[in-house]
């Protein structure tokens, strides 16, 4: 293998004196004392290796030696990544005993001598490749795949493949040949460079199968789909972390992938504390046993954080290939993108907007086109949907982060911190956001036959109702409450109706947190048929007492067992105030 | 700082810029300290043989052949009971005239905690001000700034939420304090007879800007000392961070860095989030809890440091002068903790959030009706009752001279509600105001 010597250090940029060929994104270890530092190379000028180095460099020298390793960041795969907390390196964060994290302590991802309980799945004869499913084991409740090693290239023959029984995952489970008659064992491990996309799969088309949230701003308004993409910028204290959580908590996948990009530690504790007991309502069984977290917090090295997006990703893709469906929320992708800044500007490349690297766009684009829905090569779905939270500085969406994800994802939340300040949350403006799904026609076909035939176009609606009193609202704050007719204020506190009662969510409620999609079909029929409705009032105070009533009552409803005794109360309760008021019924 | 027998003296310099000295020099460690003459430098860069120091003290009179002399360490701090009741500079020497601090020779800036190795924080740090304990409670473990402009009395009301709150130990990080401020704090540690629990690193304006760098850190390798080896409580204040920031833009200038937005380093989220991330709850019960003070200009908070800061921060408090009363009162609109749901209702009474959302709203409604009386329009008389409300629960609560128990505060917003409202007005679930509604008097 390559070595080298250290010949220059200018904070986590490290420059060294290679004696033979080394690549791009090779990964090398400095020595320091008794301890080897991780780095990888980002720049090579002829004999010299520009490295950024995955952890402090205090005290190193010139002249302190350096290993090549041959291979790029690998992710390591196989069965004990659920339920993990791992570092953006993949370190398993729960084998480190020290209060404090140690410099140059590297811990195993998974579990060597853990026995797993194998149940082959092809047989000897079977022609597969990269990707094919050779048998499986259960891991929590996911029945965890093995497959053959996406770097095997071509086409392959099973040779020998293990009985059913208890192994570990170094123990051969398979022995397949190629072509040539070459033989090769595989185990349940296996490694892929994570800055390198996964492509185990026969076709990747447009998605089309909705993803419920169970958050009504979302699945009601602007809906996502199982390997879709999305992203929520907002100025701090729009609870961009509170959605990213209420996401996590309630989304219809089998896996769920955080990173924690850069962010505080705090939030990571809360879903440490919190996810080994919540129960997730689908399974009954906690919600960390679907969950795996990525935690490169903010004050852990910079250029693991950026390392710990491509880590979650891979980890992804791994398990989409089972044929799963996985949500992955990266919590911040601004982290990221000035993990990529300090590094560009340590190596004096000229800036772009910002100071930020000029192939931003680039790599950010690149990095969300790695979710998608997928056909494996059996025939098998699997899907990875993304959604990233952008930390635009001072709230400003015209900064570089925020303008290059708006050109790749295609779920758009804009968080508004008018919103946040009137306390409605999840302070997801209605209006701004948008999701480009709703004019796939693959999409509009799926909902038609799952959801309902009206589904698209109440949501239009709805969404014209919204814009409709926006501009009602603007009117009475120009004109004054009798400057304007009566009509206004209707109009607008029908938009209110739905944006408290649809919109407005308490995510810290144990049922107003996550909606069932039945139940929101439910209350959105209720809805517009209030809205439908015409009125007829004698003043604005009217108007606005009135549909206080109508949304109290609503919103009580939101906040019992849907249709429990309480909520069939409550909804005869509503329909007596509809009938009270004097209607004019529509013609 | 006396030479010892075996250390190699270089005396040629190659290259001075107004913060930086370099010279050839072999076998030294990237962050390690030097003597340049007397001034303290540190080791930025190392390219082969040519060494980069930054001059802490700034370069002016610096000459070619100066001694320099390598320490052969990163900046250290001696930990100990000692520290207790000292005041030191920047570089942890005592300014107090009392002897040096003997003790375990740490280096600062240490590692950061294993995240799955904290705890969630969740015991509230009472400070009698009803404007934070009310409405933006402090947990132990926080992280939190005033966004002030520079005419507020952020450091009487830090000062005051210093002594009010049970900590083992304060430890004072001052950057660029004016002589003035240092007096007061320690006139009013002094006064309050609470010296021996105070700790003090302090860089006044005095002091040249770039030795302002070494305080957050300084400060904070004291307080993990006590925090993790004696499991004590710990609170932290930094004031001002936004004289810290300054002197970060001032060394990536001289270094030749591209500035990104408002003139700051790239890194400057990073070299924050390294300072505050240091709050923590750990697992054997010590803990670390910072309060900061973040000046702004112009009230702006959209500037790189103010913004960084929201981000890294666990909410932020507001002051603002409250003309209706004659008085500075903490802002109930715009302040914010983020951890205050770990603790509200849990280390105080169970009616604690609904009566704390309650009167935010109703403090909300007067000031609709104030601009409703500055646009010329009438008052309803529920308009009324709310502006009279609001006056009462500035000067009763939110001024920042109130010190009460946490009982005695929502006592009173109940006393309130009742002068001022009926119930249906305040909106409050029923089980509450069936038991703490006041009785007619």
């Amino acid at each position: 293998m390559t070595k080298g010597l250290v010949a220059g250090i200018i904070s986590n940029l490290v420059i060294v004196e290679v004696d033979g060929p080394v690549s791009q994104n090779e990964i090398c270890y400095i020595k320091i004392g008794d301890t080897k530092l991780m780095a990888e190379i980002i720049k090579i000028m002829g004999s010299k290796a520009y490295v950024q180095v995955f952890e402090s460099t205090r005290n190193l020298r010139i002249g302190a030696s350096v290993e090549f390793t041959g291979h790029m960041l690998e992710a390591t795969l196989g069965p004990g990544i659920l339920s993990k907390n791992f570092d953006g390196l993949q370190n398993d964060l729960d084998k480190m005993k020290d209060v404090f994290l140690k410099r140059g302590e590297y811990t195993n991802p998974l579990e060597d001598d853990k026995l797993w309980h194998f149940k082959p799945l092809a047989k000897v004869g079977e022609l597969v490749e990269a990707g094919s499913w050779l048998g499986e084991v259960t891991e929590n409740w996911i029945p965890h795949k093995i497959m053959v090693p996406f770097k095997f290239e071509g086409k392959y023959t099973i040779k020998e493949i293990s009985a059913e029984g208890q192994y570990t995952i170094h123990d051969p489970i398979a022995k397949v040949v190629d072509n040539n008659g070459k033989a090769q064992n595989i185990t349940m491990v296996q490694k892929w460079p994570v800055k390198v996309a996964i492509r185990a799969y026969k076709a990747k088309p447009r998605p089309f199968r909705m993803m419920e949230t169970g958050i009504r701003c979302i699945d009601s308004l602007n809906p996502i789909v199982e390997g879709g993409t999305g992203f929520t910028p907002g100025p701090f204290g729009t609870g961009k972390t509170v959605l990213q959580h209420a996401l996590s908590k309630h989304a219809e996948a089998d896996m769920i992938i955080v990173a924690a990009c850069g962010e505080r530690a705090n939030e990571v504790v809360e879903i440490f504390t919190e996810f080994p007991e919540l129960e997730d309502p689908r399974t009954g069984r906690k919600l960390m046993e679907r969950t795996t977290i990525i935690a490169n917090t903010s004050n852990m090295p910079v250029a693991a954080r950026e390392a710990s997006v491509y880590t979650a990703m891979t980890i992804a893709e791994y398990y989409r290939s089972m044929g799963l469906k996985i949500l992955m929320l990266a919590d911040s992708t601004s982290r990221w993108a000035q993990a990529l800044r300090e590094m560009s500007n340590r190596m004096e490349e000229l800036p772009g907007q910002d100071a930020y690297p000029m192939d931003l766009p680039a790599i950010i684009s690149n990095f969300y086109s790695r979710a998608g829905f997928v056909y494996l090569p059996n025939g098998a779905t699997g899907s990875i949907t993304f959604i990233g939270a952008v930390s635009p500085a001072g709230g400003n969406l015209k900064e570089p982060v925020t303008e290059s994800t708006k050109k790749v994802a295609r779920c758009f939340y804009a968080l508004s911190q008018q919103r946040a300040d009137s306390k409605r949350y999840p302070a997801v403006d209605p209006i701004d956001s948008y999701s480009k799904y709703l004019e796939y026609d693959e999409f509009i076909e799926y909902i038609n036959e799952n959801v309902s035939k009206q589904w698209i176009d109440q949501i239009h609606y709805v969404r014209n109702l919204l814009i409709r009193g926006k501009e009602a609202s603007e009117q009475i704050n120009i004109l004054g409450d009798d400057g304007v007719p009566i009509e206004y204020h209707i109009r607008y506190w029908k938009s209110e109706v739905f944006d408290y009662v649809i919109l407005q969510q308490d995510a810290f409620d144990k049922i107003d947190s996550s909606t069932p999609i039945g139940r929101q079909k439910f209350m959105m029929e209720i809805i517009i048929r209030i809205i439908k409705r015409d009125y007829d009032f004698d003043s604005f105070e009217d108007v606005s007492k009135y549909f206080r009533s109508v949304i109290n009552i609503l919103k009580q409803m939101n906040y019992s067992e849907f249709k429990s005794d309480e909520f069939i109360k409550f909804e005869a309760e509503l329909e007596e105030i509809l009938t009270k008021r004097k209607v004019a019924e529509p013609a | 700082m006396e030479t010892q027998a075996f250390q190699k003296i270089y005396t040629k310099i190659d290259q001075i810029t107004k913060a930086t000295c370099s010279l050839r020099a072999k076998g030294i460690g990237y962050d390690e300290l030097a003597y340049i003459g007397d001034r303290l430098a540190q080791v930025v860069k190392i390219i082969g043989d040519l060494v980069t120091l930054q001059v802490f003290g700034g370069t002016e009179g610096i000459p070619t052949n100066a001694e320099v002399t390598f320490l052969g360490k990163a900046p250290t701090l001696k930990v100990g009971d000692d520290l207790a009741g000292r005041f030191f500079n920047a570089y942890g020497d005592p300014i107090d005239g009392g002897p040096a601090v003997q003790g375990k020779e740490v280096e600062i800036g240490g590692p950061s905690v294993n995240p799955v190795q904290r705890k969630k924080p969740s015991n509230m740090i009472f400070t009698g001000i009803a404007g934070i304990d009310m409405n933006n409670s402090l947990v132990t473990g926080q992280k939190i700034p005033f966004f002030a402009d520079p005419d507020q009395p952020y450091n009487v009301v830090m000062a005051m939420v210093a002594l009010r709150a049970k900590a083992d130990k304060i430890i004072l990080g001052g950057m660029g304090l004016t002589n003035d401020d240092y007096l007061f704090y320690k006139n009013v540690f002094d006064n309050a007879g609470a010296l021996d629990r105070i700790i003090s690193f302090v860089n006044t304006t005095d002091d040249p800007p770039v030795e302002r760098l070494l305080i957050p850190d300084m400060a904070l390798t004291a307080a993990e000392y006590f925090a993790v080896e004696k499991n004590e409580t710990v609170l932290v204040l930094l004031t001002d961070m936004t004289l810290f920031a300054d002197a970060l833009a001032i060394v990536s200038n001289r270094m030749d860095q591209i500035p990104s937005k408002d003139s700051m380093p790239g890194s400057l989220y990073s070299d924050l989030a390294r300072i505050y991330e240091k709050a923590v709850q750990l697992p054997s019960g010590g803990s670390i809890t910072i309060i900061a003070v973040t000046t702004l200009s112009g009230g702006d908070i959209t500037h790189a440091i103010p913004d960084n800061t929201g981000y890294i921060t666990e909410g932020q408090l507001y002051l603002r002068r409250d003309t209706d009363i004659a008085k500075v009162i903490v802002d109930p609109f715009r302040s914010l903790s983020r951890l205050k749901q770990n603790v509200i209702g849990k280390d105080t009474r169970s009616d604690h959030a609904q009566v704390m959302n309650a009167a935010i709203r109703l403090y909300a409604e007067a000031a609709n009706a104030k601009t409703k009386l500055e646009n010329g329009f009438d008052l309803t008389d529920f308009d009324e009752r709310s502006l009279n409300f609001a006056k009462e629960y500035s000067n009763d609560l939110l001024a920042i001279d109130v010190n009460i128990g946490a009982i005695e505060m929502l006592d009173l917003t109940w006393k309130l509600f009742a002068r001022y409202f009926t119930s249906q007005e305040v909106g409050i679930k029923k089980e509450f105001v069936d038991k703490y509604w006041p009785k007619k008097d």
